[in-house]
């Protein structure tokens, strides 16, 4: 029991890691039906551009935790936030209105150039970076197994939380939100309503990096080492996680990365690490056979 | 025409195309401020191509298209949207996982939604049907309520200029004569100048003050609503078996 409660902690924390990537993917495909497969490497420069912020902060001597926490993360949300702005503009809207798979192969190349980009700059070794933050709650103890939350699960949940709250409002209730709503059920409609599609395409993008970068640092908080291949795998995990919760959904990006993190947890606590992967994509095949829309996809039919 | 009266909408020498299929040749339509102006036509004959080529999508291939002075064939669609014209397409084209109240909201975001709890007043005393289901996602509404949505919408952004593709498409008679009547009350009342596009010719041609009739993407009739509803070969191609 104690043991199964230290992996919900976990998986949660992973899980919260792949819902904010995962919304990336399912607002793009939502708006533009396609699959930004470079939104993984823009998770992984979010998290390259906060390392270097947390190194350059601690060299500026501003080493007060949660200053520098939140510096760090507004400083790597801009920055990825420019990446995902001109990924679009260079490699996405050139090629608006050709055939479907123009953009995907291009998507493919832009993430070939981001991860050769951060190889060739920043090496290709792993990068560590210091504990920032350290300590934690025990939550149960007495038993085989003391289950505890460290500071930085409490952290990550909490920023994600707050994140999505933030980003939940914005796509319900401002004008922008609105737009962007609309471009994704009627792109001729919205521009029959003054709505500039092409900027709402653009700002769409720019949200998503900005909550890729969120998860970016997270990850580099949470496992203190990054690479320039982290992009990869995070990515089809979230990418997963968009398809399991119903791609175009949002609130399913977010139920989708929560079951592959706990999945993930769990099958490695109970099974076998090196398995893990095989049972996330294992039941994102049983979803879609069964369910392929997703969980919470839509199959509302639209009047003609 | 005199330079006061210089019209509101004048289309010269527009043709579209889709592709190498011509949808719209030389046509010239003008549209003097104040004015209903309707445009019928069979299915097919062009008239949602020529609503759409005013709103720049597509673009016309060529010709002009002057509004209030100024040319704006090939401006991007949103931008002409946001000189005082809104439509209500063929279709209606309601956002369907949006509510009632939120496919309002995106009619009234082209004016920064000012006046918005005004305007929605408004437009829900003119359908208060709409008033019952605003919380009600568009997708689920009936063809009928769809339709006063999609008008109501086009209102919310107080237009100069109202297209109004087919308002009478899949309504009940009784729902026409109220739409149209509403159409009338807003012509005369706030002067707003209407372009309609209508298969029931009977209605539109009571309603309007001119109309122009396109064959196969010509016009080949125009005149006032009076005229045009005297003629013997409108009668016969649009009127016969089409009074209700």
């Amino acid at each position: 029991m104690d043991y199964a409660l230290q992996q919900l902690v976990n998986g949660l924390t992973l899980g919260m890691i792949y819902g904010l990537i995962a919304l990336g993917y399912t607002m793009v495909y939502g708006i533009i039906g396609m699959i930004n497969f470079a939104h993984g490497d823009v998770f992984m420069i979010g998290a390259f551009i906060s390392l270097i912020s947390f190194i350059l902060l601690g060299m500026g001597g501003i080493t007060a935790v949660p200053i520098a926490l939140v510096l760090v993360l507004a400083i790597a949300m801009c920055f990825t936030a420019l990446y995902g702005f001109a990924v679009e503009r260079v490699a996405y809207r050139p090629l608006r209105g050709s055939f479907r798979l123009a953009p995907l192969i291009s998507a493919i190349g832009m993430s070939i150039f981001l991860q050769n980009f951060v190889q060739v700059a920043q090496g290709a070794r792993v990068k560590p970076l210091e504990p920032v933050v350290t300590g934690g709650i025990v939550l149960m103890e007495g038993g085989t197994f003391t289950v505890t939350i460290s500071a930085m699960q409490i952290i990550i949940i909490l920023t994600t939380l707050v994140v999505l709250t933030i980003f939940t409002l914005i796509v319900a209730r401002t004008p922008l939100g609105r737009a962007m709503r609309a471009c994704e059920q009627d792109q001729r409609m919205a521009k029959l309503l003054g709505i500039d599609v092409d900027r709402t395409i653009s700002l769409t993008f720019v949200i998503g990096a900005a909550l890729a970068a969120v998860a970016g640092m997270m990850y580099l908080l949470y496992y203190g080492v990054i690479d320039f291949f982290i992009g990869f795998v995070a990515g089809v995990k979230a990418f997963t996680a968009a398809v399991l919760g119903g791609i175009g959904s949002l609130p399913g990006a977010v139920l989708g990365g929560l079951l592959i993190g706990l999945i993930e947890t769990f099958w490695s606590a109970y099974f076998s690490v090196q398995y893990k992967d095989v049972a996330a994509f294992s039941i994102l095949a049983l979803t879609l056979l069964f369910m392929p829309s997703g969980l919470l996809g839509r199959h509302d039919v639209e009047k003609v | 025409m005199t330079a006061a009266a210089e019209p509101m909408l004048s289309l010269s020498g527009v043709t579209t195309a889709y592709g190498s299929i011509v949808a719209l040749r030389d046509v010239a339509i003008e549209v003097n401020r104040g004015e209903i102006v309707t445009l019928i036509g069979a299915n097919g004959a062009g008239k949602s191509t020529l609503m759409m080529t005013i709103c720049g999508s597509p673009a016309p291939r060529e010709g002009a298209v002057i509004y209030d002075g100024a040319d704006i064939a090939g401006m991007p669609t949103h931008l002409i949207m946001r000189r005082g014209i809104a439509q209500s397409p063929e279709g209606r084209r309601i956002f369907p996982r949006m509510t009632v109240l939120e496919n309002l909201r995106m009619g009234s975001e082209v004016i920064g939604g000012q006046h918005f709890e005004e305007d929605l007043e408004k437009v829900c005393t003119l359908f208060p049907r709409l008033k019952e289901r605003l919380a009600q996602r568009g997708g689920t509404l009936s063809g009928g309520e769809q339709q006063m949505l999609a008008i109501a919408r086009a209102l919310m952004s107080r237009p100069r200029l109202l297209l109004l593709d087919e308002p009478s498409l899949g309504l009940a008679p009784m729902v026409v004569r109220q739409i149209f009547s509403a159409i009338r009350d807003l012509n005369r009342t706030t002067g707003l100048t209407v372009l309609l596009v209508e298969q029931n010719a009977y209605h539109a041609l009571r309603l309007a003050h001119r109309g122009y009739v396109l064959v196969n993407g010509r016009i080949t009739m125009s005149g006032t609503g009076a005229d045009l509803l005297a003629r013997p070969e409108v009668r016969a191609a649009y009127l016969e078996g089409g009074r209700h």
